[in-house]
This record gives structure tokens, C-alpha cells and sequence, in this order.
């Protein structure tokens, strides 16, 4: 009893600082997801040809738009640091709730990686263009997340601050490609003749197999829900933030879709490291190189920066509740973040980033945001029939229940079948460390955990139980 | 009576930190070292190639150059590479069991540890 006092009196002491309004959630939502736009989207479209990407863009944006009001809801209600690991910890149980908070961590550790390894290639390429081709990345991906990990290490009122200025520009030099190239900027022209010569190269599998990467465009917007507990109003910030983020993505990657594919021969687009700035490069316009250069290293920046603070909220939010050791639930005296989660999960961004292909990172990434958002669905589910709408108090409550998660599980499953054609192999070792680390978890790591603890919300008991 | 968890050790904890990390890296790595990862697509390149024979028109042909592909030797494989999309149907069932069977195993057993937590917190079912 009294080791329980003294544990609430120092989480009382030390909590992250609630400093952060809707435009921080905006820029922590489409900082991770708008470098989706300046690389990988693309091989949806080596996946299944041009119009199989176009396709893929929107069903994907479909998908998102059902996780964002999904999302909106549940998070405006449970808002507490770890999104969706709060979620399911509410809602489930312990044991999805632990396995969702390795989605989260894997999800955004990968992206972060991948992100990494983009600005060494993009780095790669100028050194190449100006006569420099050999270029050594590893220095410039490793001091890439330390940079951003010190950056949140610090605090973050001015990481999220950043991630806005630079997201920003970043999203705005998608909007003037655009327009140069419409108002007649690039000295190659618009050419969309693959859409009628060579449609479906794949036919219509290809724009299954498409989805896969297609999910590139916007996943991490869910992680706006990660800040939950450093917003100064989630119940307003959080849905709002959210929505306004989606709907940025939709703009931007149609946007992308058509300046990259009527740029780029589809063979290079569905292969290239860097798109919009290969794009940027087609135009033969050197401002435009420029900016692209420069939108795609903010892009990657950004994405990276709120990898690094999402991936960490997750596993300090483990940590406090002793889902993992405890050490990792620790606030820093100063700065009033989870310094050590932060730390600890530097050199782990480092192994992937160094040592594995983009497309296997990106695909890893991709997988664990899957089993996130299937997750979503049945907690939807359970979210409405045990605390009905009359029940509590909710910040947002999505319309057409249960549309959007009927909507959401038909998507994720037919994305499941998208990444077993090509990527069976990783789908499998992936599922099969899941139900390793829970079978861990069930039985051997839930003895260190304090079973009342594991509910925190003022809500009514669950029907049912 | 509040359940009161086991006190854990230094080394405890940092196995725990380890096992979970060598379960990270090994579900990333052993497929890649094996060989096994990856849908890499398989070029047919075609014999003596033009730009005409790999299906490229004159804007396409600026787009190459403006990229630094002039050749089209040098675009060959990059143009003629094609993923297999044949798969086993074995596989799919396996992999369909796998996802299913894992949501089951672990809301299952999550619903046996929330009882506890929500027992705790609220007191026993009446």
C-alpha cells in the first residue's frame, strides 16, 4: 500500500507537460505521414502500374478516413499518453493492449529507419548529380536520429514547433511543383499515355497488390493521438488536428500521384527512391530542384522527428505501467519527457536503418500499422457496447457507427492479401513474433503487473463484466 | 485483496529488454538472411533494345534522359522487370490463419487478464 502511495505521488510530481494545440497535432499527424508523398507511395505503382496507384491512393485514403473517425472518438475520450495502447488497455485488455504498443513502436521505429535511409540516398543522388557518386550515407543517417532523438530528448513544445515549420514547407512545395507544372514550368511535358497504352500491366491484381504500398500515403496519421496527454484540449485538438490532417494527405497525394506519374515513366516511378524530387529533376527547372530537395529532406526530417516522439510515448507508456521493465517509465526532471525511452530506442532505429533494404523496412512498417488498424475495428466494437453512447461522455462521436469499421476491416483484409503477393515471407515472420512476444508477455511479464492500475479512466464499469 | 506483482531485479529486467529485442531484430533479419524476403521482380529484358521495342514514345524517350538515362540498354531491365504474382493457395490459407488465429489468441487471453484488472478496480461481478 505504501509502495502504491509513493508511486502515485511521484507520477503526480512528474507528467508531461500539456503545452500542445490543434496545429501541433495537425504537424505531428502529416509531419510523420507527408514524406509517404516524397517516397514509397511509389511502388504502389511497381506493384500494379498507374492507374492500380491511383486507385490504391484513394481506397487507401478511404481506409484512413474510417482510422481517423474511428480513431477521433476513441482518443477523445481515453486521452492519455500511448494512443492506442491507452485505447486497448481500457477497452480489451492488457495483453492487446501490450501488443498494440509494440505495433506503435515498430511501426514509427521502422519509419523512422526508413526515413533515414531515404536522406542518405537523396544526399547519394545530388553528390551523384554534381559529379560526387559514391557518396558514404551511413555518417548522415546516423546523425539524423541522433540529431532528432537529442531534439526530443529536449522537449517537446519546440520538436513539435519544428516538425510544424518544416511540414509546412514541405507540404507546400508539393502544392508549387504542382502548379509550375501545370502553368507550364517543366520543359518535359505531361505524358499520361500509359494509362491508355499499358493501363493494368498486372491486371486487376495489380491493384490489389497496389494497396500495399498505398498505405504508404498516409500511415502514421494516427499517431496525432500519441500526444493525447501534452494537448491542452484533446477532446477539441485531437479529432480536429486529426481531420484536418487526413484531408491535407488526400490533397497531397493526389496531388503527387499526378505530377509523378505524368513526369516519370511508370517502370522508374514504381523503383525510384525519391520521386517528387526526381520529378522535381524531369522539369529541368533548378529552383524547383531545389525545393524538392529541400521539401524532401523536411519531409524525411519530420517524418523521423515525430517517429522518434510517437515510438517513444508508446514505449514509456509500457513502461510506466510495467508492461516492460519500469526503468523505461521515467520523465526527465527538466525537460518532462521520456528521456529514456527516447535513448533506448535510438540504436534500435540504427540496426534497421543501417543494415536492411528500404522496401523491407517500409513493408515491416507498413504490417504492424495493419495489425493496428485491424485492431481498431473490433475495439470500436467493443468501445460502443461497453460504455454506450449514454454512458460517457465522449469528445467526438463519429457518424454511421458501424459503417466506418465494417468499411475499415473489408480494407485491412483485402490489404493482408496485398502484402502476401510478393511479401508472404515478412507477413509470416511477422505474425509469428507477435504471437511470441504475447505468449512472453502472458506468461511470464504480466506477474509484474499491478492488475487495478491497468484502468485509470472515471468511467462506469464496463457492460458486461 | 489487491493482487501485489513480484518485485523484479536488475537482471530480470534486462533479459526481459533483451528477449524482446533479439525477437525484434530476428523477425526482420532471419527472413532477409535467408534469403526469403522480398518480392524482387525478374527483368526480361529484350534482345539488342530500342526505345521503340521497350514500348517508349518521345516524351517518355525526355523523361528517360531528363533522369540520366539515355541508353536504353541502361533501362532494359528496369522496364522489362515484372513481379510473379502466382501464388499457393496452401500459403494464403496459412497466412489467413495465422492473422485470425492471432487476434483470437490475444483477445482471449486479454479478456481472462481484463476480468482481473476489472475486478480489481470495480469489485466482483454481482
Amino acid at each position: 500500500m505504501a509502495n502504491g502511495t509513493t508511486s502515485k505521488t511521484q507520477t503526480e510530481r512528474l507528467q508531461l507537460l500539456r503545452v500542445l494545440g490543434p496545429a501541433h497535432i495537425w504537424a505531428l499527424g502529416v509531419g510523420i505521414v507527408l514524406v509517404g508523398e516524397y517516397m514509397g507511395w511509389n511502388f504502389s505503382v511497381g506493384k500494379g502500374g498507374m492507374i492500380a496507384g491511383l486507385i490504391a491512393c484513394w481506397v487507401a485514403g478511404l481506409l484512413y478516413t474510417c482510422v481517423a473517425m474511428i480513431d477521433s472518438e476513441v482518443t477523445s475520450t481515453v486521452a492519455a499518453a500511448g494512443g492506442q495502447y491507452a485505447q486497448a488497455k481500457h477497452i480489451v485488455g492488457p495483453l492487446m493492449a501490450f501488443n498494440v504498443g509494440l505495433f506503435l513502436v515498430m511501426a514509427y521505429t521502422m519509419l523512422e529507419a526508413a526515413n533515414a535511409i531515404t536522406v542518405g540516398f537523396l544526399l547519394d543522388t545530388v553528390a551523384g548529380i554534381q559529379g560526387h557518386s559514391g557518396l558514404d550515407q551511413h555518417p548522415f543517417i546516423v546523425l539524423s536520429i541522433m540529431f532528432l532523438a537529442w531534439l526530443n530528448y529536449r522537449g517537446v513544445l519546440a520538436t513539435l514547433t519544428f516538425n510544424l515549420v518544416i511540414t509546412a514547407i514541405a507540404f507546400l512545395a508539393i502544392i508549387v511543383l504542382f502548379l509550375s507544372v501545370q502553368f507550364g514550368a517543366s520543359s518535359v511535358p505531361l505524358d499520361f499515355s500509359a494509362i491508355t497504352n499499358d493501363p493494368l500491366p498486372y491486371g486487376w491484381v495489380g491493384i490489389v497488390a497496389s494497396l500495399h504500398f498505398g498505405l504508404w500515403y498516409y500511415l502514421g496519421i494516427e499517431g496525432t493521438c500519441q500526444a493525447a496527454e501534452e494537448v491542452r484540449s484533446p477532446a477539441r485538438s485531437l479529432p480536429y488536428g486529426t481531420m484536418a490532417g487526413i484531408m491535407t494527405l488526400l490533397i497531397a497525394a493526389t496531388m503527387t500521384w499526378y505530377v509523378c506519374s505524368g513526369l516519370i515513366p511508370w517502370e522508374y516511378l514504381g523503383q525510384a527512391g525519391t520521386p517528387l524530387f526526381d520529378a522535381a529533376r524531369v522539369t529541368g527547372n533548378s529552383w524547383l530542384m531545389v525545393l524538392l530537395f529541400v521539401g524532401t529532406m523536411f519531409a524525411t526530417l519530420a517524418s523521423a522527428n515525430g517517429c522518434i516522439n510517437d515510438a517513444s510515448r508508446a514505449w514509456f507508456s509500457m513502461g510506466r505501467d510495467r508492461y516492460l521493465p519500469s526503468w523505461f517509465g521515467a520523465v526527465h526532471p527538466v525537460y518532462r519527457t521520456p528521456y529514456r525511452a527516447i535513448v533506448f530506442l535510438v540504436p534500435i532505429a540504427l540496426i534497421f536503418a543501417l543494415g536492411a533494404p528500404l522496401d523491407q523496412v517500409v513493408t515491416f512498417s507498413i504490417l504492424s500499422g495493419l495489425l493496428g488498424y485491424t485492431f481498431m475495428t473490433f475495439n470500436m466494437i467493443m468501445f460502443r457496447n461497453k460504455w454506450p453512447l449514454d454512458t460517457i461522455k465522449r469528445g467526438y462521436v463519429h457518424p454511421f457507427h458501424p459503417l466506418p469499421t465494417i468499411v475499415l476491416l473489408t480494407l485491412c483484409s483485402t490489404a493482408y492479401f496485398a502484402v502476401f503477393l510478393g511479401y508472404g515471407t515478412q507477413l509470416i515472420a511477422m505474425l509469428c513474433f507477435y504471437i511470441i512476444a504475447s505468449l512472453w508477455f502472458h506468461f511470464r511479464r504480466y506477474q509484474f503487473v499491478r492488475r487495478g492500475d491497468q484502468f485509470t479512466m472515471p468511467w462506469p464499469k464496463p457492460r458486461g463484466y | 485483496m489487491a493482487y501485489k506483482p513480484p518485485k523484479q531485479g536488475l537482471f530480470g529486467q534486462v533479459f526481459d529488454v533483451l528477449t524482446l529485442l533479439v525477437l525484434t531484430v530476428g523477425a526482420l533479419y532471419i527472413p532477409l538472411y535467408m534469403g526469403l524476403a522480398g518480392a524482387a521482380k525478374v527483368p526480361n529484358p529484350v534482345a539488342n533494345p530500342t526505345w521503340q521495342s521497350l514500348g517508349q514514345n518521345a516524351a517518355e524517350q525526355q523523361q528517360w534522359a531528363a533522369l540520366g538515362i539515355t541508353d536504353p540498354a541502361a533501362a532494359n531491365n528496369i522496364i522489362t522487370a515484372r513481379f510473379d504474382y502466382s501464388f499457393s493457395w496452401v500459403a494464403l490459407v496459412v497466412m489467413a490463419v495465422l492473422v485470425v488465429g492471432y487476434f483470437v489468441l490475444v483477445v482471449r487471453l486479454s479478456d481472462r487478464e481484463y476480468r482481473e484488472v476489472i475486478e480489481e478496480r470495480f469489485g466482483e461481478k454481482r
